[in-house]
């Protein structure tokens, strides 16, 4: 077929022949602490950021409780809720999903996807990782200080965020600043590492555009995140000299208590634009990674190439360099000119194009093709509904006319835990249930999985969807009990109960997929060699799981894209990327091929 | 691995590290540093923020020291290893560009768009700022030069001329320097305060953080100085030399916008401290 020829990289011999030399940890030590395998940091990498998560996820039932039960927990005052929300958000967007996408994902599928034996530095990244431990230990701390840590809500707003009467505004913004900081410096080593591992240390072969989608979503997310950090840091560099030096960058003239206090002059609207010149982009440091794996687990469990390739690659970049000119949309009530909002206005519904192109090819790669309903590829197919939901109601937000009566409402709250919350979440976990046999060697639970997939894509709407009508009813968000409201009928506090009792189901049931996690670990069924079937080069290691270095003796050879599925005359329903065009429709096993495949013909 | 060894049996183009403890020094250093930057902000105590600073310090001398090693005995650095550094050292520049665009962003939103807390004027009133001709423009007239002297060594190292370089590096080295110098005696006699109002906020962070990248830049390109002194460098393999020297022009253009947008656009009725 002409479309098989072989290509000139065939012909060439690779890189690297003969013998290598690497070095192999002997101890616990060398293995985790002094090591530099990008394998070993992406699974540190991840059990933090899911530790971390956990304690996201215990705050999120406390504010459950409070708003399904008020006055009946006399554990949470005001001040607490405030430091709950705040700390859930933060944890969340931050320290949870950033950190797993590109410091967890990132580390483990780069180097393997691309086909390199390592990121390119890897010291550097394992600096990233301790340094992002440092920021967690900072912001765990912050739990332990007098005060407890900040209540601002976790935008961070100033006057609000260092006025003496926040919660946490003794130790606790301090800390919350600090970590950040630290997050921000540790995360730029990572990212500068990502960005040039994809750019540079690519097999032979692995044109930029064979990349597998995964790769491309996370690499985008990672240059977005390297030009948006700087932003949040500068503006954590402010806050501090306000708090601690008393400067006025954010804080205006401003009376406390009957006191005038020190300050003048200062613009708090400044902090929200630089906040949100990094916080958009950072709706799509997450959302870009999980655009790029759907992608992949949709290809690969319908056993269908993934439908326009080249549109989805540039879909990526153009929302990656949109997302820098939408930041104001954030920003509509705070007082912006009206052509204003209508400049963020536009650039924002202009971003709905190339995502929904993106929707449609995910939903045309599913078209005529085989799918398999397994976990992976339930929790992605979940992954399009919960995405197409809450991006729908992000147009609605989007719009400033409609966005200013909403603004402040549940439904906010309902759009974006959609959107950027359960969305990316299901991705994480299919992602998961997808390359664990490939990490571990062993298979997940299938019925353990079963449970957790439906318990958590069903919960998740149960409890999202009645908040869009709170929401309506103009119930506002971050308030610690409603009391008697006038405008807020009776019903919306049986609604609240339901939707806290779903929550704590919900949550509990993210337990059974810890048990699952640690329990295959030992007893989950053997995954043997590419259990998926999958093209893609992370699946072609000489051994299964990976060791250090990837690919033994010699790197692979890379012949075509990650999505060669059902290809007409080829001897199976998938070819590997590395298995060179004269063999695909050979009588060898294709077990056999990926090592061989890889030899030199020379 | 011993290093002869490894040179030996190099057949591939990638850099494959040992095990190096320098990481996570640098991250405990980095927690020393900053604890200690929160016990000095609350004022327990200002001990552990010095000693902090040191352990990180004491941590890049040694990791850089390590990287030399592989660059040069080692022989890790080949061209594909460089071209990532090259990478590396771009994205991280373009990293810093951002950084600087927020304090201008601060800057000019500022003074673009005066409160009324500062008299809606720009500069706030009563604010008597420098002659943006005098030590400024001589500031800018060094660090314009020390350009030219970065590229004049960067060219003779290219020639294999060790003399020229020693000297163009030396001279800008110097006047790296020399700019500190001319801006502590600036800031010593600035006419406002930094906590008194925006002007001086914005003054103080935007010029002084770029007053940091110029310490730091001068102290990368003295390293790189008896780096070439020791031998370090060849014609083709100087890829230290040249980050520092890519450094140093990112330092030179943000003080040319500096200098318009702060220095000249935001002058206003001049002091007469100098």
């Amino acid at each position: 077929m002409a479309s098989f020829a072989p290509t000139k990289a065939e012909q060439v011999p690779p890189a690297e022949v003969g013998e290598m030399d690497l070095y192999h940890s002997h101890s616990w030590w060398t293995t985790y602490v002094f090591s530099q395998d990008a394998k070993v940091i992406a699974i540190q990498y991840s059990l933090t950021a899911i530790s971390i998560g956990l304690v996201a996820l215990v705050l999120s039932w406390l504010m459950r409780l409070q708003l399904g039960f008020p006055d009946t927990f006399s554990f949470i005052d005001a001040g607490e809720y405030y430091q709950y929300i705040t700390m859930h958000g933060m944890i969340m967007v931050i320290y949870l999903l950033t950190a797993l996408f590109l410091g967890g994902f990132g580390n483990y599928l780069i180097p393997l996807m691309v086909g390199a034996r390592d990121m390119v530095f890897p010291y550097v990244n394992m600096l990233s990782y301790w340094i992002y431990l440092l920021a967690v230990l900072v912001l765990v701390a912050s739990f332990f200080v007098p005060g407890g840590p900040t209540g601002a809500g976790w935008t961070l707003y100033p006057p609000q965020a260092i006025l003496s009467g926040t919660p946490g505004s003794d130790g606790g913004i301090i800390l919350m600043l600090v970590s950040l900081a630290l997050f921000i410096v540790g995360f730029t080593m990572g990212g500068l590492n990502y960005v040039v591992t994809v750019l540079q240390a690519r097999a032979r072969g692995m044109t930029l555009m064979r990349m597998p989608l995964t790769v491309w979503g996370i690499f985008m997310a990672t240059v977005l995140a390297l030009l948006a950090f700087p932003a949040l840091f500068v503006g954590a560099i402010m806050m501090t000299l306000d708090r601690i030096l008393g400067t006025s960058f954010f804080m205006p003239a401003i009376v406390e208590m009957g006191e005038q206090l020190a300050y003048g002059g200062g613009s708090p609207i400044l902090f929200q634009h630089l906040f949100w010149f990094f916080g958009h982009p950072e709706v799509y440091i997450v959302a870009l990674p999980a655009f790029g794996i759907v992608s992949d687990l949709l290809s690969v469990h319908a056993r269908r190439n993934i439908f326009g390739y080249r549109m989805m690659v540039w879909a990526i970049v153009v929302i990656g360099a949109l997302s820098f000119v939408v930041w104001a949309h954030h920003m509509y009530v705070s007082g912006m000119h009206p052509y204003f909002g209508f400049f963020f206005a536009t650039t924002t519904l202009i971003i709905a194009v190339p995502t929904a192109l993106k929707v449609y090819n995910w939903t045309l790669t599913l078209w005529r093709g085989n799918i398999h309903l397994t976990i992976p590829m339930l929790f992605a197919i979940a992954f399009i509904i919960t995405f197409v939901n809450g991006g729908i109601t992000g147009l609605f937000l989007g719009n400033a006319v409609v966005d200013i009566p909403l603004s402040d409402t549940m439904f906010v709250v309902a759009h974006f835990h959609m959107v950027m919350g359960v969305a990316p979440i299901l991705v994480i976990f299919g992602a998961i249930y997808h390359w664990y046999p490939l990490i571990t060697g062993r298979m997940l639970n299938e019925t353990l999985g079963w449970i957790h997939f439906w318990v958590t894509f069903l919960g998740a709407y149960a409890i999202f969807l009645p908040l869009h009508y709170l929401g309506f009813l103009g119930v506002p968000r971050r308030y610690f009990e409603m009391g008697e409201t006038g405008f807020i009928p009776p019903s919306a506090a049986t609604l609240n109960e339901f939707v806290t009792v779903i929550a704590l189901i919900v949550g509990a049931t993210q337990v059974l997929f810890l048990f699952n996690l640690a329990w295959s670990l030992s007893k989950g069924k053997l995954a043997g060699r590419n259990p998926w079937r999958a093209a893609s080069l992370e699946w072609q290691t000489p051994e299964s799981p990976p060791g250090h270095g990837n690919w033994g003796p010699a790197l692979p050879l890379v012949y075509r894209w990650p999505y060669a599925y059902s290809v007409p005359g080829a001897a199976e329903d998938f070819i590997p990327q590395n298995v060179p065009p004269s063999r695909e429709t050979g009588n060898e096993s294709h077990e056999a091929l990926p090592g061989a495949a890889a030899q030199p013909a020379e | 691995m011993s290093e002869a060894h490894a040179a030996q049996h190099r057949k591939h183009p990638y850099h494959l590290v040992d095990p190096s403890p320098w990481p996570i020094v640098g991250a405990v250093a980095s927690g020393v540093l900053a604890v200690g930057a929160i016990l000095f902000m609350h004022g327990y105590t200002a001990w552990v923020l010095p000693i902090g600073f040191i352990f990180v310090l004491a941590t890049m001398f040694f990791w850089w020291r390590d990287v030399v090693r592989e660059a040069t005995r080692q022989g890790h650095h080949t061209p594909v290893v460089q071209l990532g550094l090259r990478y590396g050292m771009v994205l991280f520049i373009a990293s810093e560009v951002m950084f600087f665009l927020a304090w201008f962003w601060a800057y000019f939103n500022a003074s673009l768009f005066p409160s009324e807390a500062i008299g809606g004027v720009w500069p706030p009133e009563g604010v008597a700022t420098f002659d943006p001709f005098a030590l400024p423009l001589l500031n800018t007239l060094i660090l314009l030069t020390s350009g030219v002297t970065v590229t004049w060594a960067h060219h003779a190292l290219r020639e294999g001329d060790r003399d020229g370089m020693l000297r163009g590096l030396g001279l800008t080295v110097l006047l790296g320097a020399a700019f500190t110098a001319v801006q502590a005696y600036e800031y010593a006699h600035a006419a406002f305060g930094f906590r008194e109002n925006i002007y001086g906020s914005t003054f103080f962070m935007a010029t002084g953080f770029h007053g940091l990248h110029v310490i730091i830049g001068t102290i990368f390109l003295g390293v790189c100085w008896f780096r070439a002194w020791a031998g370090h460098f060849k014609p083709d393999h100087h890829f230290g030399f040249e980050a520092a020297a890519w450094y140093w022009h990112f330092v030179d253009v943000v003080w040319l916008f500096l200098f318009i947008c702060i220095y000249v656009a935001g002058a206003g009725e001049v002091s007469a401290g100098h």
